[in-house]
């Protein structure tokens, strides 16, 4: 069965949950990119972009010393932090904005969390010679104050929400009322797989790169797949894009891994798996922290990228069908992660990734060496330094 | 060949108002009475739980001492895509005194010993989907709720509230939109029962209405679908406004304009007079030449 149906439904998630000033823009979006997906000349664009302004295909790098600091399982690396401005992002970014200009829209807008998809956004806006609008929670611009000050380099117009959490939810909001009201002139980047149909599909099918290159390198380097594919999940597209290529494998166990913040007890948490129901949350149904009455629940993470209510539909889906596994991880051991891998590897991590590095120190331990995983690096984490030196108490 | 259902005589004006009786939707029942008279719906909307729920329960009594038609209530959410700020701080003043769906439709059955307004419900789909479907529907038309707006849920979304809605009697209301195509106008306006509710302006709430042309040409091509009175709302906020919507609509949606007084004067003890002279001037302005 093919996911989603026409209806945008993963199982009974998804769907398109829009004030009707934005239907018949979805339904405009969703039949343009169903005829542009199958055109040779947008794919071979797309390729190109990919190719030569990206940097795709990324690498898979074999970690080695963290493979013998562990003592278990080998840790293969999908190095989406090598990709043009940092982070996995723009894989979607790109596609989108090539949707935008058949679509004669001259406007992007997008929302942003940690920033990586404003500046993947801005970046391509400023190729392409869109206008740009970039709408982020206070809070975010604060704790990313250096992605803040990239996006308004490139050109875009940075907005700042001051309402609710001021985190990624906000931003998002806010985003679609700029929509509502602009929706002629503009198209909206939506940074994850989330939203109302076609987006949450449309958003998968351009991070599904990700996997397919995976697949193609890890049967290269060690002739078999993998035993397990790890990736952190905030709306959950590279998630989504590592994990895509490989759900017909029924072997290869897929591990999702949310913000546990200061713990599930605490309360202050972004792990919708462990601690939501599901609900309708900007376009969409899927699981969603909430109260007994509905209203959204504040989250918190140390990672702006996971700091969210919500998770993307398919992602439900997976979780309810079982395809796909979800665990969770404190800042706290996010941040030891980040050390380890800087000192193990050489390589900082996005605060979003090493969510992922950290659930792989506890997993890889338990399993044989002759097993094999694969951990999304989704971003790298030049981005988070200050926050980092914030969190261990230094003052730069 | 005579068709008589559609020949039937319109009901002669110099009838006596025909009382409502527990059997009908007030909805209905009012807008029929008005069409009947030749006149306009003013239909005018609060935040239930602005200041506090025993001050939504006066206002209520007040707008519709001071001319209002029907009522809409607003049911706070904590992620309210489709409203402007005026009504998302109201939302935000709504949720901090504390309100739920729950205690709406206690003050609304409360408010049931003393009006039979038309009362419709303007809920976000997650507030709904956590209290049950068919459980809302139910006791939604128990409390004495005529129908239910859900911003956020087009009729495409509808199917599991289609069912109970009509079983329970409760009108789902849905909204048009500028930008709407021919196509959804068709399946939109035959969807909506009560009335059809359209949205003046590309936008959110509270933002300015500029276009009446274009706001006359889309009732009118809503019209070719459906029997269903029209009304129009965003965008509606002085006297003026009401008398251009008032002539072109069935009916004429003020929201904003309304709740950003109840903002002011939420706590200085002019509350209900403020929000009643400005309504007052609405009807004023919607009386037929
Ligand atoms: C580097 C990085 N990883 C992960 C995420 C989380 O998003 P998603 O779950 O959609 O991949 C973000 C979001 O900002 C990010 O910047």
């Amino acid at each position: 069965m093919a996911i989603p149906d026409r209806h945008g439904r993963f199982g009974p998630y998804g769907g398109r949950y829009v004030p009707e000033t934005l239907m018949p823009a979805l339904l405009e979006l969703e039949e343009v990119y169903q005829r542009t997906r199958r055109d040779k000349r947008f794919q071979a664009e797309l390729k190109h972009y990919l190719k030569d302004y990206v940097g795709r295909p990324t690498p898979l790098y074999f970690a080695e010393r963290l493979t013998k600091r562990l003592g278990g399982a080998k840790i293969y690396l999908k190095r989406e932090d090598l990709c043009h401005t940092g982070a996995h992002k723009i894989n979607n970014a790109i596609g989108q904005a090539l949707l935008a200009k058949r679509m004669k829209k001259p406007r992007l807008i997008a929302e942003t969390g940690a920033g990586q998809h404003g500046v993947a956004t801005a970046t391509v806006a400023a190729m392409f010679g869109l206008e740009c609008e970039i709408y982020m929670g206070t809070e975010d611009m604060q704790r990313q104050a250096l992605n803040v000050f990239r996006m308004r380099l490139l050109g875009a117009t940075v907005t700042g929400v001051d309402a609710g959490s001021r985190t990624l939810k906000d931003a998002i909001s806010e985003a679609m009322r700029d929509w509502t009201t602009n929706v002629r002139t503009t198209h909206y980047v939506l940074g994850s797989v989330l939203g109302a149909h076609p987006y949450p599909m449309m958003i998968r099918d351009f991070q599904s790169v990700i996997g397919r290159e995976a697949r193609k390198q890890i049967l290269a380097a060690e002739g078999r797949l993998p035993d397990g594919l790890v990736a952190c999940v905030g709306g959950g597209s590279n998630a989504i894009g590592l994990f895509h290529a490989f759900v017909p494998d029924k072997k290869v166990k897929l591990v999702g891994v949310e913000a546990g913040g200061l713990g599930i007890e605490s309360g202050k948490h972004a792990a919708r798996f462990a601690g939501g129901r599901p609900g309708v949350l900007q376009g969409t149904m899927t699981y969603l922290l909430q109260d007994d009455n509905g209203q959204v629940n504040l989250t918190h993470s140390v990672s702006a990228g996971l700091d969210y209510a919500a998770v993307g539909p398919e992602h439900s889906f997976h979780k309810e069908t079982n395809r796909a596994q979800y665990t969770s991880v404190t800042d706290d051991e996010a941040l030891a992660a980040f050390d380890l891998l800087a000192r193990e590897e050489g390589i900082m991590p996005a605060l979003e990734s090493a969510h992922a590095i950290a659930e792989v120190m506890r997993s890889a331990p338990t399993m044989k060496k002759s097993q094999v995983l694969i951990v999304n690096l989704s971003g790298r984490g030049d981005k988070d330094v200050q926050q980092v030196a914030r969190m261990k108490g230094v003052t730069l | 060949m005579l068709n008589f259902e559609l020949t039937r005589e319109p009901r002669a004006t110099n009838d006596k108002p025909e009382e409502w009786t527990e059997d009908m939707n007030r909805l209905d029942h009012t807008l029929s009475q008005l069409k009947a008279k030749g006149e306009k719906a003013l239909i005018t909307y609060i935040m239930a739980g602005d200041p506090s729920l025993q001050e939504t329960e006066q206002l209520v009594l007040e707008l519709e001492h001071a001319g209002a038609d029907v009522i809409e209530l607003g049911v706070p959410f904590s992620d309210p895509i489709a409203d402007g700020p005026v009504i998302q701080k109201a939302a935000e003043r709504g949720l901090r005194s504390g309100t739920s769906l729950r205690m709406i439709l206690e003050s609304v059955r409360h408010l049931r010993t003393n009006t039979q307004i038309p009362i419709v419900l303007m809920a976000y789909y997650n507030n709904i989907h956590a209290f049950g479907e068919a459980e809302f529907c139910r006791k939604a038309v128990d409390a004495g709720i005529d129908g239910l707006i859900v911003p956020d849920m087009p009729p495409d979304e509808a199917g599991p509230l289609r069912g109970p809605a009509d079983e329970a009697g409760l009108h789902l209301i849905f909204l048009l939109a500028p930008t709407s195509t021919a196509a959804r106008r068709a399946y939109v306006a035959k969807e909506s029962g009560g009335f059809v509710y359209y949205v003046s302006i590309t936008g959110i709430t509270g933002a300015k209405l500029n276009d009446i042309a274009g706001v006359r040409d889309n009732v009118a091509k809503i019209r070719k679908h459906t029997k269903t009175p029209v009304a129009v709302g965003f965008g509606v906020a002085t006297p003026d406004d009401a008398a251009r919507v008032a002539d072109v609509a069935d009916g004429v949606i003020v929201g904003s304009a309304i709740v950003r007084r109840v903002g002011e004067h939420g706590q200085d003890g002019r509350l209900i007079q403020e929000v009643g002279a400005f309504v007052r001037s609405l009807k004023a302005a919607m009386q037929p030449a």
